[in-house]
């Protein structure tokens, strides 16, 4: 057996293995108890009511239809949350529930329980609410205007800028390109519907189960706004359905607890999918202006770049957006001058927040649009442009943090470049419909690269915390591995027990559902989780075995397969031995290398632990009379530093690529007005199979210094250079502009 | 009213069901068989399927009272006690598990689909699976457990 990195080895599925999931087995019988599965005795049913209008005073509330209905045990309002009224990741911008004024669609006035869900549906209906309708601010460039209305009366519409600059501001290049690109607004469209059970305690507390991304800062939340301290407010993870940032905010989190303390009986919520649309926030919609200078040789002399993101009514995670779009927002390049400002603005529209990519998907769709344009402009080949110009260790980021560890750029561009070219498609453009026979059909290739940061930024005080505990069952050592961190579907929990697996030789690793009885493992967001809480996972074993060993009173002693050796390998006690019957528990709070804030005026601060690289070829058949695209393979080729759990990475580059496929040709959340026009899967377009290709991968293994066995965060870049790639591939089929996503067939066929 | 039907091999009933709930919530909510997805109930995803007298369907979109007196088998019925059926197992030996949530319509689909077509192509495989969104796993490994579904099937019956 093979050891691993000299610490621990010989009871296998440890790092760098691809073990089954611990939980996949009650996944694949349909056991798994997901958030929206859970039960308990005396249960009810909570429904909300939401605003139908994007701005609108509210004159009057009437209850008492609602009340009257036979069933109905609870009907709540602003008037009935007895601590902080107002919750928020960033800002306590965003009322529990709304008084005085709604500042976007579904925004949630009220709240019900009933016997039964329809009943609580119903229920909701029948409340009288009196608005006085207002004129929404709905267009972010109007609204960053001094002049404009505000969507909130004691703040400006502008909720952060971040300047950058780096070298000279007004240096001029021979060669210019520049271009005005459009991103829309792309939801998370995680499957498990927001949802949840409240259960009323003894202690006047409660107790959530709930599916979300982060137990403690929504346990803190939820407690400010109940009024209650946060160890009366007990949350534990239920199933999550998956998340890719949707879940970051609070959704019914609050409402279910404050039913469950009114009628002292369980509440269970479970949005349905329309509800699901209004109930979180997404990718935040932007307009990016970009000139880049370059000279003769498509060497980049300057960027400069404008991005304005909208962030809908309340401000969520939109400020940290903002400055991964602004500091990420060159891409992979090494830039002597740049002048960069993003800006995010409050609007009537719905919310914005978090998602797989935040900020560097945007971002990346523009720079990378660009840099097709200056390798044209300079006769170059698209891959060629960006190698020249292409981010290297030492080289210095926009904000003049020095690039360190690995930055393969050049190196993916080159993998994905020198992969055979795909045979022809399974299906044409079109797919089974049969809209054509080939005549018409053009191939097209196209390049993406993308960068993105790994863990929270800024000086945020990020760090996780994991119980570990050595113990004998039945008579074999066994861990319990306990953390708050968020399995969603990424495989966490499997790595977890790889890494206990591989720092203590223990084959018997149990992960401990994850709660808030054991400190905060803070987000599962920001590809940090494996490094975060993998890092405190692995410090924890450490120190549960240097309490172990020095039982033994002697030094030069490692484990190796359940056992005690020496030096050379020799055996010197059973593991069950050394423990007895005196198990060994360490709970060790882990942080990475620290970051900074950005300067005010000039953007410069080493913000950013650590950089991830992904790059995409797409390959596309268009039917250019159309307008209609079958993607026929995406290559991709990303460093991960280790690959402690190859299959899991795999699927996450995979899963990860498919989204940002479906940005490029499918998925947008239509608002018209304030409005949303296609809250459903009927009308907000996922990628299917058949709109998937197959997918080539090359994986890296560059090992960064400062992580947990070299790892770098995985789950973010795959979706933000696919994006572009398939949108190169579609002008090189073409010709055409394509300045927005998701492209439309009548964007390819100059008719929109 | 009360609905009974044949859920899983056993006669099930249901009381005070409401004209208006789907067989998708009586299985869930009143039945205690929850391995059946809401991730949208309107017949987009998938999530939901089971079979209806041998048919693969949307169970969201079956009004509970139209079950009566029928055959339903639902994910939790596909495996032999403690024994997982071969797709499931394919599933979970091709990583074709994230977060888990299509993974039940999943497992029903491509069971129902290795019954019609022991050996199905890709293409036959994407078409038979287009009714199932996932949105974690870019279907990549789904197709994987479909194929080594139906390979280990043809080993063990040559």
């Amino acid at each position: 057996m093979k050891a691993h990195l000299g610490l621990a080895a010989g009871v296998g599925a440890g790092v760098g293995a691809s073990p089954q999931r611990p939980d996949g087995r009650l996944k694949v019988t349909g056991e798994f108890a997901f958030s929206s599965d859970l039960w308990a005795e005396q249960m009810v049913w909570g429904a909300t009511l939401r605003s139908p209008h994007p701005r609108a005073r509210i004159v009057s509330v009437n209850l008492g239809p609602a009340l009257a209905i036979a069933g109905v045990r609870a009907v709540l309002t602003h008037e009935d949350v007895p601590g902080r009224k107002r919750y928020g990741l960033e800002h306590a911008d965003q009322p529990v529930l709304a008084f005085d004024e709604v500042r976007y669609q579904g925004e949630a006035i009220a709240i019900v329980a009933a016997d039964h869900p329809e009943t609580a549906a119903r229920a909701a209906e029948a409340i009288e609410v009196v608005y006085e309708v207002l004129d929404p601010v709905t267009d972010p460039e109007a609204a960053v205007l001094a002049d404009s209305p505000r969507v909130h009366a004691e703040r400006p519409n502008l909720l952060r800028h971040v300047p950058i600059r780096r070298g000279a501001p007004d240096v001029s290049a021979p060669v210019v390109v520049s271009g005005v690109y459009d991103v829309g607004m792309q939801d998370q469209a995680f499957l498990g519907p927001e949802s949840g059970l409240a259960v009323p305690a003894d202690d006047g507390g409660v107790d959530l189960y709930v599916a979300t991304q982060w137990l403690h800062v929504d346990r803190d939340q939820v407690a400010e706004s109940l009024g209650l301290p946060p160890e009366k407010v007990r949350f534990t993870l239920a199933g999550v359905g998956g998340a890719f940032g949707g879940r970051e905010d609070l959704s019914m989190q609050i409402h279910a607890c404050l039913l469950a303390l009114r009628t002292g009986r369980p509440v269970k919520m479970v949005y349905g999918r329309e509800e699901s649309f209004f109930g979180h926030v997404h990718r935040h919609p932007a307009r990016l202006w970009y000139e880049h200078g370059a000279d003769e040789d498509g060497r980049l002399v300057y960027v400069k770049a404008r991005i304005l993101l909208d962030g809908g009514a309340y401000a969520s995670s939109s400020p940290a957006v903002a400055a991964n779009a602004a500091t990420l927002g060159i891409g992979p390049y090494d830039v002597p001058n740049v002048t960069m400002d993003a800006e995010v603005v409050y609007s009537n529209n719905p919310p914005c927040g978090a998602m797989r990519g935040f900020g560097a998907v945007q971002a990346c769709f523009a720079y990378e649009s660009q840099m097709d344009r200056l390798a044209e402009a300079v006769g170059l080949d698209p891959v060629e442009v960006r190698v020249r110009n292409a981010l290297k260790v030492g080289d210095l980021m926009p904000t003049g943090q020095v690039v360190e560890g690995a930055a393969p750029v050049e190196q993916l561009l080159r993998l994905v470049q020198r992969r055979p070219a795909p045979g022809p498609a399974d299906l044409l453009p079109g797919g089974t419909a049969n809209t054509t026979r080939g005549e018409g059909v053009v191939r097209g290739v196209g390049y993406g690269i993308g960068i993105k940061n790994v863990g929270f930024s800024e000086g945020f005080d990020d760090y996780s915390t994991a119980r570990v505990r050595l113990e004998l069952v039945g008579g074999r050592p066994a861990v319990l591995v306990h953390t708050a961190a968020a399995e969603v579907g990424q495989g966490l929990v499997t790595v977890l027990a790889q890494i206990a697996r591989t720092e203590l030789a223990v084959a018997q690793v149990t992960i401990a559902p994850a709660d808030t009885s054991v400190g905060s493992a803070g987000s599962s967001s920001a590809s940090r989780q494996t490094y975060v809480t993998g890092g405190a996972t692995k410090a924890a074993c450490e120190a549960v075995r240097e309490r172990l060993l020095a039982r033994l009173g002697r030094p030069g002693l490692r484990l190796e397969d359940e056992q005690v050796v020496d030096d050379d390998g020799r055996p010197v006690a059973s593991i069950a031995d050394v423990l007895g019957g005196e198990a060994v528990e360490e709970t060790v709070e882990w942080r990475h290398k620290p970051t900074h804030p950005l300067d005010p005026v000039t953007g410069q601060g080493d913000a950013h632990v650590q950089y991830a690289f992904a790059a995409h070829r797409a390959t596309v058949d268009v039917d250019v009379e159309l307008g209609l695209v079958r993607v026929v393979e995406i290559a991709t080729a990303q460093d991960v530093g280790k690959a402690v759990n190859p299959r899991a990475v795999e699927g996450q580059i995979q899963g990860g690529t498919a989204q940002g496929l479906g940005l490029a040709l499918l998925e947008e959340i239509q608002v018209v007005d304030g409005r949303v026009r296609n809250p459903s899967f009927t009308d907000y377009l996922l990628p299917t199979i058949m709109d998937m290709p197959p997918m080539a991968l090359d994986i890296l293994e560059l090992a960064d210094p400062d992580a947990p066995y070299g790892l770098r965060g995985v789950g973010e870049p795959p979706t933000i250079s696919s994006t572009p790639a398939v949108v190169a591939a579609i002008r090189a089929a073409t010709g055409a502009a394509l300045t927005r996503v998701p492209v439309r067939p009548e964007h390819i066929t100059g008719t929109a | 009213m009360r609905v009974i039907c044949t859920v899983n091999g056993v006669e099930r009933s249901a009381d005070d069901v409401w004209e208006g709930e789907s067989l998708l919530y009586v299985l869930r909510e009143r039945m205690g068989l929850p391995g059946s997805k809401n991730a949208c109930e309107q017949g987009e995803c998938g999530s939901c399927t089971v079979y209806l007298d041998g048919v693969a369907v949307c169970a969201c979109l079956v009004a509970a009272g139209q079950a009566a007196g029928r055959d339903v088998v639902t994910v939790e019925g596909l495996a032999d006690g403690e024994e997982l059926h071969p797709v499931q197992r394919a599933f979970l030996d091709a990583g074709a598990v994230q977060c888990g949530f299509c993974t039940p319509g999943l497992v029903v689909a491509v069971h129902d689909l290795l019954e019609r077509e022991a050996a199905p192509s890709d293409p036959e495989i994407r078409e038979a699976l287009a009714g199932n969104l996932c949105r974690c796993t870019g279907y990549e490994k789904i197709l994987d457990a479909v194929r080594l579904a139906a390979a280990r099937a043809r080993e063990e019956t040559p």
